[in-house]
């Protein structure tokens, strides 16, 4: 199971917790934890990545063991805490400045 | 006696006012959604329970919801109440899948090259006149799309794009398709309007459509100022009983036509300023019309800073400021094109909301005002609805 941590907004529209949990096979990637995360949950579908590219929406990061994972390929494998549940893998909303 | 239930649209969330049939006692209630962009929510004319909402983010994009009890609990169509049941029950509709049919195209930019149709809102939805699963939206990047199942599942009614769309262009605001009316005597015939691309209007329920700007002109926006297309058309509007008769009020210029809009004249008249972005008519009098005048197009908030309607009896022309209840000195809110609406009691109501956050109504035709609630965030849609 990967542990994922959704964001304040994206919580309420799922109507979740601050943290869910995904069966995702190997090999254990973003996009497999992207694509888990959406099947489980279709509400979320287009609110992280786009509906038709599947590109990452620019103010959507992704972070996991004080690393920006963001702008990895997403057929990066997960580190291995977050593979093995000691560490979620967090989808935050980035800042906005001001 | 009938109630009366508006319906706000705002920055950070939707409110919803409901006042008794007098239109002096208001509950609120919100924000639903709080922290996303609400900018619009309306309800099915057939099912005073069925609303719409538009809800999007700058982080998260779009997400449609809809109410089947009047606005007291949401969902994102597609989710049944048997999966929202329970403490592990989550919504499985998506309802945000707005994809632009075929080639995607372009349409001009910036910098005069073509630039990519890409989806990035909706900003307007308009349900059907007869049926409460069928509800038209417009989007931005403009286009207009179409939903049967209650918002479940949208396509694009892309005849829209093949009216010379390669020559729109957005303006600071975005390029979007702002407004949508129907004809309730032509129940095929559709007309939206574009900023900046103007009006245009369908005869065959949305196949094929044509552009409707002869007589507009925008002699400081384009080079042409007669152009067929590239106007910045900030709203339309008509009533029901002369669906031929529409309104506009244009970046510049307060116009009307008498044909469908196959030729418009400006009735700007005494107007202080005929820039602005709503226009709206009386429930029972057709050549009864308001607008908010603002300074100018630098310049986003009343003349002398004194929020004032103006009202013309004559369908345009003539106008009479309306002041009464509203800030005389130091206003410098702006209304937008989306946050007027009239309700249809006796005497009509008007109602609209401002950036500033205020929601002002008026129980007599726009003689007097009132503000229902002073500090809600910046106002971007207000929609009326009558209960029984």
């Amino acid at each position: 199971m990967i542990r994922v941590v959704l964001p304040y907004h994206l919580r309420n529209l799922a109507r979740v917790g601050e943290e869910v949990q995904v069966e995702v096979a190997e090999p254990m990637t973003v996009r497999a934890v992207l694509d888990a995360l959406e099947a489980k949950y279709p509400a979320l579908r287009g609110t992280i990545r786009d509906h038709g590219t599947l590109k990452r929406r620019p103010f959507v990061r992704f972070f996991a063991c004080k690393e920006d994972l963001s702008l990895e390929p997403e057929d990066t494998r997960l580190p291995e805490e977050v593979v093995n549940g000691t560490e979620p893998f967090l989808i935050v909303g980035a800042m906005a400045g001001g | 006696m009938s109630s009366i239930r508006v319906l706000v649209g705002t920055k950070k969330g939707a409110f919803i006012l409901t006042g008794d049939g007098k239109r002096k006692n208001w509950k609120v209630s919100g924000p639903h959604f709080a922290g996303w962009e609400i900018y619009h929510l309306k309800g099915s004319p057939v099912d005073p329970n069925r609303i719409y909402a538009s809800q999007s983010s700058g982080w998260f994009g779009q997400i449609i919801q809809r109410s089947d009890d009047g606005g007291k609990t949401w969902n994102t169509p597609g989710s049944s109440a048997e999966e929202l049941k329970g403490p592990e029950g989550f919504p499985k509709g998506e309802s945000n899948k707005f994809v632009y049919e075929g080639k995607v195209g372009t349409h001009m930019w910036y910098d005069g090259t073509q630039h990519p149709w890409e989806f990035k809102r909706i900003w307007h939805l308009e349900p059907s006149l007869t049926d409460p699963d069928t509800v038209y939206a417009g989007a931005e990047d403009a286009a207009i799309f179409k939903t049967t199942d209650g918002g479940k599942t949208w396509k694009e009614l892309s005849g829209l794009r093949a009216a010379k769309s390669a020559l729109w262009q957005p303006g600071a605001g975005g390029m979007a398709v702002h407004t949508i009316l129907q004809d309730p005597k032509h129940p095929k015939r559709i007309y939206v309007a574009i900023s900046a691309a103007g009006a245009f209007r369908t005869d065959d329920g949305g196949k094929t459509w044509k552009p409707i700007n002869r007589g507009l002109k925008s002699q400081f926006e384009l080079p042409d100022p007669d152009a067929e297309v590239g106007h910045c058309v900030h709203r339309i509007t008509l009533h029901p009983s002369k669906p031929d008769v529409l309104f506009m009020q244009k970046h510049w210029d307060v116009l009307r036509t008498d044909n469908a809009g196959d030729k418009w004249t400006e009735v700007s008249g005494n107007l202080p300023s005929d820039f602005g972005f709503p226009i709206d008519v009386h429930a029972h009098e057709p050549e009864t019309i308001y607008v908010v005048p603002i300074t100018s197009d630098s310049l986003h908030y009343p003349p002398e800073g004194k929020l004032r309607v103006y009202r013309s009896k004559s369908g345009g022309g003539e106008w009479e400021p309306l002041t009464k209840g509203l800030p005389q000195k130091d206003c410098y809110v702006n209304v937008l094109r989306d946050a007027m609406a009239v309700d249809s009691l006796q005497p009509c109501g008007i109602y609209f909301g401002t950036t500033g956050g205020q929601v002002y109504g008026s129980a007599d035709n726009g003689d007097t005002w009132n503000a229902i609630v002073r500090d809600l965030p910046p106002v971007y849609s207000v929609e009326v609805q009558m209960l029984p």
